[in-house]
């Protein structure tokens, strides 16, 4: 594989990226029409009010008394620049308080994803390997169970256990403000404070990867080349590494890509029941306090993270799998 | 006289409970001598491919297991030994060949890693030993170019190749017994004589005991030395091919021979003073340059290029070439399924490709069509009489009155009346057929186009459908677009054929004159590629009916 | 050979007692059947239970389960009745659960059938819309739309199908890519019938056993979500929800668990109920699938 078919491919990718995007933007933009109040009445509802001439002079300043598509032409611009205006809640830009909590979110991501991601692939290739056995029927009912567990109830349960009754993990936040901890010792503050999130986000979507990927790896192990490779007198385990493996992870990458969007969904609850401060628990704050040009700026950072998380696992994808020629 | 590498004795392969059988295979007794060619030969269902699993103990076990009997390769019990020494011998000391060489290789590795797994399996070559020998297999199958094929995906090659590689693959140990399961079944004609002479060259070259199972006696006309005959898991006749193929002795093996289409053409008919009722002028259809987002732009492929002919009334007009010449891309374009680039398809003087959505919905009871696959071509949630009568309705005949045509129709193609309300699934290969053509007749039109009609049918039931449908063309003169790639099938029933190749008429004539003096050197191959070409099947007309 | 061809193969049982049967071979999809059937009845008499509001007060607040049998499952921080507010919060999961479901299914029918059928411009149209659809993660358009429409029950279910029909339009839209180049649709656009009825005569009755199944997850997932959304106090607060009692009990944990735990364990079976039911109709609908 050659660096310029990675990049002509890569370029292709990104340019489908495209037009969602724009369907995004213009559905953020309907979608902040649709909501009662606009800027100005949220403006001069923090003045605690106006007269109707200022009234009208600051629509017209805020451009709100142009045609609707001139508007939605203003408005995309804007976005396309990371400038999601005002937050009249935090009296900042939103775009500053979104960076300021992406990261938090990007770390809760990608240890549940990872986590969910190697843990539910190895126990189903497991699982199928000793299909319909007692180790697959206990791997199978704990998946079912996780899968049936809203994030909510499980954070709860695992609060009672092991914060109220056993005293083993903190309840809420990031580290513990109070202690002033620093270097090696913080590190560990963070992940004492990350594992139940991290649990709590990462075990129904385990049971997901689990399930898939014992379906598939028995759908790959009955195909023709697993039996020619039998016929070559391969062992179990030569056949599992070198056959059946790859060949049966293409679907749940494919799903990797595609769940993406609803783990970064989940973290609203997991984030706002253990106080943890990223985009989440932001996005659920706006509603509360109706912040929508913060709502909107969240849903459109999260769209772009997607965006740029399919496209890595589209990558990844094409390397696993030999039948895309990258030309 | 040596000692066989293989010998099976009284093999006995038990089915689950609730099966159609108790034993898949009852009571099978075979010998392969070293270099020697012994074909096994049945209909599906016959347990033919078991026996190969069972050979390299590969049965779907606990479901479908050995009962009784034993398997002595070189002496020795396979049924014996544990699976750790099953494992050495497998690849090593006794090959299999599969039916489907593109599935039956790896599609995540190269070619070259899957014939150098074998060696690294049995061998204790260094690296670069074994690349040497892989070099030197795929030398020995006669692949062109071994260095690129070696680092080539199985989807880069072409079928034909793919099954040089598998072939590579199981001669990597030199084994003592090979085990060909269908290895030519999923090729065209041409590709299967050049593998079947390659699997010959090379048994005479290593010496090997083949043990070749196929359902085509083309096929073990051309290569056996013995032939065992199965039927539903019994043996029920086996001696030397000369013997089996022209002194069949049991009824099944007659039966099964006489089934064979012959070679020779029916007498020529004319139909010079018969009116026109279909014909095709320039049509081209090219399939774009599919800008797959995944895949990435592909050639343009032109599947039919310039193509012109006429159908008279009651005339069977054979449409025959290898895939990708084109030929169901010519059913497909002739009913408007597919839209052709240009050109016109005159149904009895009116051009299908000039109508209007709402004038083509009407002209299609005019030409009717008779598709390859009887499963996938009914639909699964209809019952038969809605399937046959679903034609007539649309066209604005009475429901009750198409309904009982529909049963008259069931007759006609020799189906209980008893059938209008079952379901697709509940019927066998060949019946489903019928019901393919009875729905094609309900229309009553004036053209039949047949894509590929038996070819996804076993042999005797294939010989009934034939029958069938020149019955059905005399007594009710139809005139009939017969696509096929089987000439022994085109021999059968065409009065004319057209062979196809590359989306181009490279030959058209009267079938008899076509056969007798092929012009083209393409029709020349195809026609010297049919298998068992040298051997006419013996008369048994008298007893197989 | 004529007599042997017209030879018919033996009846078979009817599409339905043959579905049922191999449904009811599956020992972990009858369990399902039979959680389901409790949710049902649960739903069915809660008017009995507590006919008038469950959200009244009841009894002493924070009385333990089983120590009153007029509130048996014991009360929360508000005198509130729990065995009330279970048994019509099943109502409202079931309700929201099966008109989200339908609803996003029946979107998700249209435009995976039209995309799939038409393919083209009309494909690429539809798919991107959908693809803009599933780059938005759900849960965050879900508290959006709430944000914008409200909280009443009939607009949480109109939301809940707003995010969720894109998985079933990509199934449909798959279906019908694979069954519009089978024979049998071929053979009925030949005998001249309508691209509508083709669609809904012939395909889709073909493409629908995978969607039913697949209901099933929706039904689920609608369920987690509207529990979700009442748990973050977002859900309509004039009907009893699980969802809502565990965000209550969330503020009693430490003393008073039961609060939570109760009807927490009530979403895990019911979404149990959903998943096996769901398994169990895969497997009794492709039969191949499994092998003991």
């Amino acid at each position: 594989m050659q660096l310029t078919q990675v990049l002509t491919y890569a370029l292709r990718r990104l340019l489908q990226a495209v037009p969602v995007v724009i369907l995004i933007m213009v559905g953020t933009f309907l979608l902040l029409k649709l909501a009662p109040g606009d800027t100005v009445d949220a403006l001069v509802g923090d003045m605690g009010g106006a007269d109707a001439a200022y009234i009208a002079r600051l629509r017209a300043e805020y451009g709100l008394d142009q045609p609707v598509w001139v508007q939605l032409g203003r408005y995309m611009a804007k976005l396309i620049q990371f400038d999601f205006g005002w937050s009249f809640v935090y009296e900042q830009p939103v775009a500053a308080i979104l960076w300021e909590r992406l990261g938090t979110t990007l770390m809760l991501m990608g240890t549940s994803l990872s986590l969910a991601f190697s843990i539910g692939v190895g126990l189903g290739a497991i699982a199928a390997r000793r299909a319909y056995s007692l180790t697959d029927n206990a791997i199978s009912t704990l998946g079912l169970i996780f899968y049936a567990t809203p994030s909510f109830f499980l954070s709860l349960m695992m609060i009672l256990l092991f914060s109220v009754k056993l005293g083993w993990l903190p309840v809420s936040g990031l580290s513990d403000v109070a202690a002033f901890y620093t270097g090696w010792d913080h590190v560990i503050d963070v992940v004492l404070h990350l594992i139940m999130p991290t649990a709590a986000l990462s075990l129904i979507y385990l049971s997901f990867y689990l399930r898939l990927m014992r379906a598939s790896v028995l759908e790959v192990a009955d195909l023709d080349f697993v039996r020619t490779a039998r016929a070559k007198g391969a062992g179990e385990t030569r056949l599992m590494i070198h056959h059946i493996m790859r060949n049966a992870l293409l679907p749940v990458v494919t799903l990797l890509g595609l769940q993406f969007s609803t783990v970064l969904g989940g973290s609203v609850v997991v984030e706002t029941i253990f106080a943890l401060p990223g985009l989440g628990q932001l996005a659920y704050q706006s509603v509360i306090q109706r912040d929508m040009n913060m709502l909107m700026g969240i849903i459109f950072l999260c769209a772009i993270i997607v965006v740029i998380v399919n496209f890595l696992t589209d990558l990844l994808y094409a390397r696993l799998d030999s039948r895309i020629a990258l030309k | 006289m040596t000692d066989p590498v293989l010998d099976i004795r009284d093999l006995k392969i038990a089915l689950p409970k609730g099966s159609d059988r108790p034993f898949a295979l009852d009571g099978l007794n075979l010998s392969v001598n070293p270099g020697e060619i012994v074909c096994l030969v049945g209909e599906s269902g016959s347990g033919k491919s078991l026996t190969a699993g069972a050979i390299m103990r590969l049965l779907p076990e606990p479901h479908v297991r050995v009962a009784e009997g034993s398997i002595r390769f070189e002496g020795q019990d396979l049924l014996a030994l544990s699976e750790r020494e099953m494992k050495q011998i497998r690849g090593d000391r006794i090959a299999q060949i599969f039916q489907e060489p593109m599935t039956a290789l790896n599609p995540q590795k190269t070619v070259g890693w899957q014939i150098d797994e074998v060696l690294r399996l049995h061998t204790g070559l260094g690296r670069k030993a074994r690349r040497a020998r892989v070099l030197e297999l795929l030398d020995l199958v006669h692949i062109p170019d071994p260095r690129s094929v070696y680092h080539a995906y199985p989807h880069q090659v072409s079928g034909g190749q793919r099954q040089r590689v598998m072939i590579a693959m199981a001669l990597a140990c030199e084994p003592k017994l090979i085990i060909a399961d269908e290895p030519t079944t999923a090729l065209d004609v041409t590709t299967q004589l050049q593998i079947l002479k390659l699997i010959r060259e090379l048994q005479e070259k290593e010496g090997a005991g083949i043990l070749f199972i196929t359902h085509d006696f083309g096929v073990v006309a051309e290569i056996a030395d013995r032939v065992v005959v199965l039927s539903k898991g019994e043996m029920v006749e086996q001696g030397t091919a000369a013997e089996v193929l022209n002194r069949p002795k049991h009824p099944y093996t007659r039966a099964l021979i006489g089934a064979i289409p012959a070679l020779v053409p029916p007498r020529p008919r004319d139909f010079r003073d018969a009116p026109v009722v279909l014909r095709a002028e320039g049509l081209v259809k090219t399939f774009a340059a599919r800008g797959s987002l995944i895949s990435g732009k592909r050639a343009p492929v032109t599947a039919v290029d310039n193509l012109s002919f006429t159908l008279r009334r009651g005339e069977t007009l054979g449409v025959v070439g290898e895939s990708g010449s084109g030929k169901t891309t010519v059913s497909r374009i002739v009913t408007r399924l597919l839209e052709s680039d240009c050109g016109a398809v005159e149904v009895d003087g009116t051009d299908l490709l000039a109508c209007s959505p709402r004038e083509l919905r009407e002209m299609r009871r005019h030409i009717q069509m008779v598709f390859q696959d009887p499963m996938a071509s009914l639909n699964p949630r209809k019952r038969v009489e809605d399937l046959i009568a679903q034609g007539p309705i649309v066209h604005g005949a009475d429901p009750k009155a198409a309904r009982a045509r529909a049963r008259e129709l069931l007759e006609l193609v020799e189906l209980s009346p008893a059938a209008a309300t079952r379901y697709p699934h509940e019927f066998s290969g060949g019946q489903r057929q019928r019901i393919g053509i009875a729905r094609a007749l309900a229309m009553e039109p004036k053209v039949i186009v047949a894509d590929e009609p038996v070819s996804a049918l076993d042999v005797s039931v294939q010989a009934q459908v034939l029958k069938l449908l020149a019955d059905l063309r005399d007594r009710l003169d139809l005139s009939v677009l017969f696509v096929t790639h089987d000439l022994r099938v085109a021999a059968q029933l065409c009065d004319r054929v057209i062979v196809m190749q590359k989306g181009r008429i490279v030959e058209t004539g009267v079938t008899a004159e076509l056969f007798a003096a092929p012009s083209h050197p393409y029709t020349q191959q195809l026609l010297a590629s049919i298998p068992g070409r040298g051997w006419t099947p013996p008369d048994l007309a008298t007893d197989a009916a | 050979m004529t007599a042997a061809t017209t030879d018919l193969p033996r009846a078979e049982a009817a599409p339905a007692v043959a579905l049922w049967r191999r449904f009811a071979r599956n020992r972990a999809a009858l369990l399902g059947l039979v959680l389901f059937g409790a949710v049902l009845v649960m739903a069915a008499t809660a008017g009995l239970i507590e006919p008038t509001d469950p959200l009244r007060r009841a009894g002493d607040p924070l009385t333990k389960p089983f120590t009153d049998w007029a509130v048996p499952l014991g009360t929360d921080q508000l005198g509130r009745d729990i065995l009330a507010q279970l048994f019509h919060g099943a109502r409202i999961s079931l309700l929201v659960g099966v008109l989200a479901t339908l609803l996003s299914i029946a979107i998700g029918v249209v435009v995976g059938a039209l995309a799939g059928f038409f393919g083209g411009w009309v494909d690429d149209v539809l798919m991107r819309v959908t693809e803009a659809f599933q780059t938005i993660p759900n849960f965050v358009l879900l508290l959006a739309l709430v944000a914008i429409l409200g909280s009443s029950i009939e607009y949480i279910t109109l939301a809940i199908a707003i995010v969720s029909w894109t998985a079933p339009a990509r199934m449909v839209r798959a279906e019908f890519l694979s069954l519009r180049s089978r024979e049998f649709v071929d053979a009925a656009r030949n005998l001249g019938v309508s691209n509508g009825a083709l669609i809904f005569r012939e395909i889709l009755p073909n493409a629908l056993p995978p969607v039913i199944v697949y209901a099933s997850v929706i039904m689920a997932l609608s369920i987690l979500l509207e529990s979700a959304l009442a748990f973050l106090g977002l859900g309509d607060p004039n009907h009893a929800s699980w969802g809502n009692m565990i965000g209550q009990g969330r503020a009693v944990l430490r003393t008073d668990w039961y609060c939570a735990v109760i009807p927490g364990i009530a979403i895990v079976l019911t979404v149990l109920s959903f998943s096996l039911l769901g398994e169990g109709l895969n497997d009794a609908l492709n039969p191949r699938q499994k092998k003991q």
